[in-house]
């Protein structure tokens, strides 16, 4: 039996009286990927950010000891004229250019010429593989994952979630990954949280995903196909 | 070369280099116009030690600090943004300014005279300048990182807050000294000018830091040595230099 890396009990956060996420318990295990899907402002980015300490919650949240958090953020505008070059970029967390190469390597960045250009002119497939490639540098217990570009072609014929898939296969990752795209859960999923504020299901795929939940969860109408593996 | 000549030129080349290394990390975090105000709440201070005959960069200061501090405060308080703060502190130090300092010495504050200065206070100015650049060289990538996504640098651990306040400190500083060499009205050019000319020809941070220093004491020796050729003010004439430097790198522009 894995143990657990992440417990959350009754977390509850609020923002000025209002509550935006409502007593949500959930566990993650070692090697699990959990999917977090929900509309749009159901309150999975500020999930996120309360697990990464950023804003003041009630309830519980524990992390094992010692973990090394890796957080690939929502794709964010940067300055095309910033001089500061994807090298740059990664000397943030490590100057060792055999490893940020190696990194690149397993995000499937072969052209190592990207590392002398303004990380405000790469292409947004390529600035999400350099975003995913600062999460996993330094060996992240855990990697955290805020809606990377759902199905964007991110170069080379390939989506995020095959990369990801391929990554989790060499690196046996642990991850949290947040997305309104249902499409994902299928893919890339152990488990799947259902939020909308409130926690609506959470559970194997296969067992909680149904019309009746996921009406409740996007509240209207929605096309659901079971996609058999 | 009379030693106070010297002197003074030793001095802008400290004060100027680290001036455009600061002001690098200001244009980064949009905050260029901020040190131009900032030498505006220089100018009680000044007018304060010209009335007490004290080192005017000592009188700039004190007064930064406390406009620094209220900026500071108020940001965490009203969460009013940083410019609009700044741009209050800047009119009531204005204000002040113009009723404490007296007429004669007014333009000396306005616009600099760096032409007396003695071998003290060059040694205080090259070790504050080289201790500003070398705290900005701890916090630098940090506080990129933070001006580009604030959650990104707190979920990294980067604490924020200090480094901001660090930060600030090192720009009082910096206008502290450079108040001197350009007079309040002018001292942003110190920090906006070399670190906008690095921008137009750097690719990477390394590049632009290095040139940002360089435009800013070339520019700095280069505007002294015109004021021995030609006896004009010291500041406008490195302002001006400044601004060659510029439409040089316009035209090499990456």
């Amino acid at each position: 039996m894995k143990k657990n890396i992440l417990e959350v009990k009754n977390l509850t956060v609020s923002f000025n009286g209002e509550k935006v996420i409502d007593n949500l318990s959930f566990s993650l295990r070692e090697g699990e990927n959990l999917v977090v899907v929900g509309p749009n402002g159901a309150g999975k980015t500020v999930l996120l950010k309360t697990l990464l300490g950023i804003n003041p919650y009630s309830g519980e949240i524990k992390w094992k000891e010692g973990i090394r958090i890796g957080y690939v953020p929502q794709r964010f505008q940067i300055d095309k004229n910033l001089p500061l070059s994807v090298e740059d970029f990664f000397n943030f967390k490590t100057l060792d250019r055999k490893e940020i190469i190696s990194i690149l390597n397993a995000v499937g960045i072969n052209e190592l010429s990207i590392l002398e250009k303004k990380i405000g002119v790469i292409s947004s497939g390529q600035l999400q593989r350099v975003l995913i490639a600062w999460g996993l540098l330094n060996n992240p217990s855990i990697l955290l994952l805020d809606e990377p570009t759902s199905g964007v072609d991110i170069g080379g014929e390939e989506t995020i979630y095959n990369l990801l898939n391929k990554i989790d296969k060499k690196m046996k990752l642990t991850t949290i990954f947040i997305t309104h795209d249902l499409s994902i859960v299928y893919k890339f999923a152990d488990s799947v949280l259902c939020l909308n504020k409130k926690p609506i299901c959470y559970g194997l795929p296969q067992e909680v995903l149904n019309p009746e939940r996921m009406k409740e969860l996007y509240g209207g109408e929605i096309k659901f196909h079971h996609h058999d593996q | 070369m009379t030693s106070e000549l010297i002197y003074s030129l030793i001095t802008a080349i400290f004060v100027g280099g680290a001036g455009g290394y600061v002001g690098s990390l200001m244009v980064s975090k949009r905050m260029a116009l901020v040190g131009d105000a900032l030498g505006h709440v220089a100018l009680p201070g000044m007018g304060l030690a010209i009335l007490l005959g004290l080192n005017v960069s000592l009188g700039a200061f004190v007064f930064l600090f406390i406009g620094i501090l209220l900026i500071w405060y108020f940001e965490e308080k009203t969460e009013l943004p940083t410019e609009t703060l700044v741009g209050i502190i800047f009119v009531l130090s204005l204000a002040i300014g113009f009723l404490i300092t007296p007429e004669l010495e007014l333009l000396e504050a306005l616009i600099g005279d760096i032409t007396d200065v003695s071998f003290a206070n060059m040694a205080i100015a090259v070790i504050l300048s080289v201790l500003v650049v070398y705290l900005i060289k701890k916090i630098y990538l940090k506080i990129i990182f933070s001006s580009i996504s604030n959650d990104f640098a707190v979920a990294n651990k980067i604490n924020v807050k200090r480094d901001n306040f660090l930060y600030l400190l090192a720009v009082a500083v910096i206008v502290a000294m450079g108040v001197k060499v350009a007079g309040s009205l002018l001292v942003g050019a110190l920090v906006i000018v070399p670190a906008a000319s690095s921008r137009l020809i750097s690719i990477n941070l390394k590049q632009y830091s290095l040139w940002a220093i360089l435009f800013g004491a070339l520019s700095a020796v280069t505007g002294i040595i015109l004021f021995n050729a030609l006896g004009w003010p010291v500041g406008p004439l490195v302002i001006l230099a400044n601004i060659v430097f510029f439409g040089i790198c316009f035209l090499f522009k990456k």
